[in-house]
């Protein structure tokens, strides 16, 4: 099957897949997780049935998908050293203790509390039980915190010296190497990017629970709160977007280049190029419909300011174009049609039709798995914009490799493919499952009878750290 | 001391963490199939369930520890154990979706069991076959693995993953007895029985083993001075092991879970006597393995301040869901 690829190319495929497959999940566990804080706080500050039937019907999704993140993330960590052996010896010092730190302050705390959030609600009291939330979504940005900066680090290395033996050794400030100059940026972006996958989701179901029933209380106050995130953040987000390009632009020049399907240097004001078909051989965009000198406004702010192409690149040196050029404007198309929902929602808050307005609810379903696609698209321009690099200008992607021969690393991939694809399929379609059950009053969480016997909820139950808390919850003997 | 030899033993400590509480997690798995479909699998799963994900978590601090502290160590052992990591991560991937899966899909609880207690078999065996690689040694050229593709496969590594399959299993048995209670907990100890024997003949296996397998090794355990601080660690182990099966005889609760816990270290504590100071035998030792003191200083200093919470809140959790696994809430 894999006859004629090299152990290289088998890795990288193998890494784009993996972690593209484990990038999906957080990127809807971390807005997940602050939106389950969100209404369990609703919940505690106004004590309305309806927060908690929310929290309750959103949280079995989360910990499906909760779990999908944690299995595919344990072998990240493991592929550094199985697929690219050499970058970890030469960047471990660097980057390894930014991924410690991860460990010790964010997955600890996530799958410490993980437990009690799931599990725990008749065990501690609701306050408890609501730090444990707390905590968990802390622990989901925490972890993007570190993450997000080892990867920035690599885009754009600062803060290190060269060891005498080829390894990349801290300098002198911590600092420097965790705030690196894109790190703001994207940690900004991705997180941004989180809140909005997560609000299209939520919208969506929302959406589809009111297209079978426009009075269900359940359906309009998910679909409410989902399109606030949209018309609030989707703005943003496209602010966001074109602030961490102009950071590309100071710092990678030629990921913007390819971005922007940019072959030929415009001493005078470039163009940009809506669509167009880039034609690496030829080194010129096909068919390119183009706004004249409109790229040079966007990233210079001048019309007439001169931009530099990939002829001013050595020709090893230039990332794959078309790659680049087609997922950046996937990414930022979505990043439109988001925007464009969540106006559409204001229009309907306006005029009173938010909940009885079918061709926005359709739209809204429609695009319920938009920001998946976004953050997939977003990933693929970052990361093979900055190719042949793995650091930046420093270590090619070509001489991380490990020293492993090709059917060694084919044979794993086809594993990873073949399990990832069926356990993470019916993973989906278990959470698809959940999502088309109508949202209701009592919301019982697991519920007896009906997707089989209650997990925890069983154990015996400790003394009373819970004066009242277990009265309280409706679905005693329950798990959420 | 200096910060190599302090990593060493943190690197030490999140490997027993993580071979002990996941271990438990990993034995439940292995012993699944035994139990009942119904409440006595319920219940053993349900014993973890809330804390399985801690659990995992030393694992990734192992490996990315390993990396941060060591990272040459990291990039010779990963590749040279590879078909190995591929399987026990495969492995790890079943058993962890199956917590969630086998409750949603009831027409499928099968499969997801099976899932369960094969992905625990086979993450159980991949990662005793790793220690045992990494203790026959791993042939080291230019800060990379030179040795052949199944270098990791011999009769010593399958004796150790065996060993670890087994002490896994004798974890998960203890854990249920101390867990359950009725029908559950007798089976459990019947486990717990075998299991127990099981362990020590194997633990005994390898220790020999180790004798012949590398000279230092064997200069280690039997010549002085060394074997003065060596040979307590075999008598204690001893000890322990026969403690340990008079308290399954006993009835006791909790107790066979502690000496299990006993045996586990002092397994440690002797793997330590015989790699002592490599980290990757027969070559590198800790010292040409570590990662500058730059970045030890910055870990260390977080690992000062966040382990001791870590402890604190993993305590807390295993805390609120004390007690025995009780059969309410099913029906
Ligand atoms: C919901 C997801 C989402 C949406 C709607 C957008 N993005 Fe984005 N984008 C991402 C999700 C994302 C991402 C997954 O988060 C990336 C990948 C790596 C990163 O830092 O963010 C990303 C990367 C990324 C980069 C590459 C930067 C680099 O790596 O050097 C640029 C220039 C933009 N984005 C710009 C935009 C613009 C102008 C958008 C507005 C329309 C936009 N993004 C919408
Ligand atoms: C510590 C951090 C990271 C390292 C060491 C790393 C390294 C690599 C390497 C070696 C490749 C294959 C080479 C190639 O692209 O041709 C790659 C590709 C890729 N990575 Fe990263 N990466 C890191 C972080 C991330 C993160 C956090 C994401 C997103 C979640 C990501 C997304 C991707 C994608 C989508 C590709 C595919 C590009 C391609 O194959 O051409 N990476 N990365
Ligand atoms: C290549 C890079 C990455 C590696 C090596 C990696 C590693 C891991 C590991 C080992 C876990 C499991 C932790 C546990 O046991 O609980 C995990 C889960 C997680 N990761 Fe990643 N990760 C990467 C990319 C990312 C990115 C880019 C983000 C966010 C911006 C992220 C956010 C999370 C979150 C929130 C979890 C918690 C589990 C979940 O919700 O899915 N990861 N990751």
């Amino acid at each position: 099957m894999f006859d004629g690829l090299d152990a290289l190319l088998l890795a990288r495929i193998q890494f784009a897949f993996t972690v593209s497959f484990h990038f999906i999940f957080p990127s809807f566990s971390i807005g997940l997780a602050s939106y389950l804080m969100v209404l369990e706080g609703l919940w505690l500050k106004t004590s309305k049935q309806l927060y908690l039937d929310l929290f309750k019907y959103w949280v079995k999704i989360f910990a499906i998908a909760f779990a999908m993140g944690v299995v595919s993330g344990i072998v990240m960590s493991y592929q550094f050293g199985t697929n690219w052996s050499v970058f970890s010896d030469k960047a471990g010092p660097v980057i390894g203790p930014l991924m410690a730190y991860e460990v010790l302050t964010a997955f600890f705390l996530e799958a410490g509390f993980l437990g009690v959030m799931l599990f725990g609600m008749n065990k501690v009291g609701k306050r408890l039980h609501f730090a444990a939330t707390c905590m968990v979504a802390l622990g989901t940005f925490i972890s993007a915190f570190w993450i997000l900066s080892v990867n920035s680090w690599m885009q754009t290395p600062v803060g290190h010296v060269m060891g005498a033996n080829g390894q990349f050794l801290p300098g002198d400030s911590w600092f420097d190497i965790v705030f690196n100059p894109s790190f703001p940026y994207r940690l900004v972006h991705t997180l941004m990017a989180t809140y909005l996958t997560t609000a299209f989701v939520v919208g969506g179901v929302g959406a589809w629970h009111l297209l079978k029933d426009r009075s269900n209380a359940h359906a309009r106050k998910m679909f409410s709160m989902a399109m606030w995130m949209a018309v609030t953040v989707a703005p943003l987000q496209i602010f966001a977007g074109d602030m961490h390009g102009l950071n590309t632009l100071e710092h990678q020049p030629q990921k913007v280049m390819a971005m922007e399907g940019h072959y030929d240097s415009h001493p005078n004001g470039a163009p940009l190029i809506l669509f167009g078909i880039p034609n690496s051989e030829e080194k010129r965009v096909d068919y390119a419909i183009e706004i004249p000198k409109a790229s040079s406004l966007i990233l210079k702010h001048d019309p007439n300011a001169p931009l530099a192409g990939l002829d001013t690149i050595p020709d090893d040196e230039e990332p794959p174009v078309g790659i680049v050029f087609w997922s950046f404007r996937i990414m930022v198309g979505i990043g439109f049609a988001m925007l464009g929902i969540g106006l559409w929602s204001l229009l309907a808050r306006f005029r009173n039709r938010l909940y009885e307005w079918p061709g926005l609810h359709r739209a809204a379903l429609i695009m319920a798995p938009s920001g998946f696609v976004a953050v997939i698209a977003g990933w693929i321009t970052t990361e093979v914009g900055r190719q042949p690099y793995v650091v930046y200008g420093l270590m090619r992607t070509a001489d991380a490799a490990s020293p492993l021969d090709a059917p060694a690393v084919g044979a794993s991939l086809l594993a990873f493919v073949l399990v990832y694809f069926a356990v993470f399929g019916a993973g989906t379609m278990y959470i698809l499952r959940l999502m088309g059950k109508r949202p209701h009053t009592g919301e019982l969480g697991a519920k007896r009878g009906d997707t089989g016997p209650i997990r925890t909820a069983g154990i015996t139950p400790g003394p009373t750290q819970n004066p009242g808390g277990a009265e309280a919850l409706p679905t005693d003997k329950e798990d959420v | 001391m200096d910060l190599t030899v302090i990593w060493a033993f943190i690197i030490a400590f999140a490997v027993f963490a993580y071979v002990v509480m996941d271990g438990f997690d990993l034995g439940i798995g292995i012993l699944f199939p035994t139990f009942q479909v119904g409440s006595e699998r319920d219940r053993a799963m349900n014993s973890i369930a809330p804390v399985w994900d801690g659990n995992e978590t030393w694992l990734v601090l192992g490996g990315g520890g390993l990396m941060a502290a060591f990272p040459l160590a990291y990039a010779v052992i990963l590749p040279a154990t590879y078909p190995l990591i591929i399987a026990m991560l495969l492995g790890l991937v079943f058993r962890g979706v199956a917590f969630e899966y086998r409750w949603r899909d009831p027409n499928h609880r099968q499969f997801w069991d099976a899932a369960f207690a094969g992905g625990s078999l086979v993450a159980a065996m991949a990662q005793g076959m790793t220690l045992g690689a990494l203790l026959q040694g791993i042939e080291v050229v230019d800060r990379a693995y030179a040795g052949s593709w199944f270098d990791w496969l011999t009769p010593y590594t399958l004796l150790t993953g065996l060993g670890t399959v087994a002490g896994y299993a004798l974890l998960g048995a203890t854990w249920l007895v101390w867990k359950l209670d009725g029908t559950g907990q007798a089976k459990a100890r019947q486990l717990g029985k075998i299991s127990a024997l099981a362990t020590i003949v194997l633990l005994g296996a390898v220790s020999l083993y180790n004798l012949v397998l590398n000279a230092e090794y064997a200069e280690r355990w039997m010549t002085a001075p060394e074997i003065y601080f060596a040979a307590p660690v075999p008598i204690l182990t001893a000890i322990v092991a026969v403690a340990l099966i008079r308290s399954l005889k006993a009835e006791r609760h909790s107790k066979p879970f502690w000496l299990s816990l006993a045996l586990f270290f002092f397994g440690m504590a002797g793997l330590g006597v015989t790699m002592w100071p490599y980290v990757v035998p027969p070559g590198l030792t800790i010292w040409d393995a570590a990662a500058p003191e730059k970045s030890q200083i910055f870990m260390l200093i977080g690992v000062a301040i966040t382990l001791p919470l870590i402890l604190a809140y993993t305590a807390w959790a295993y805390w609120v869901f004390r007690g025995k696994v009780g059969d309410e809430g099913y029906h």
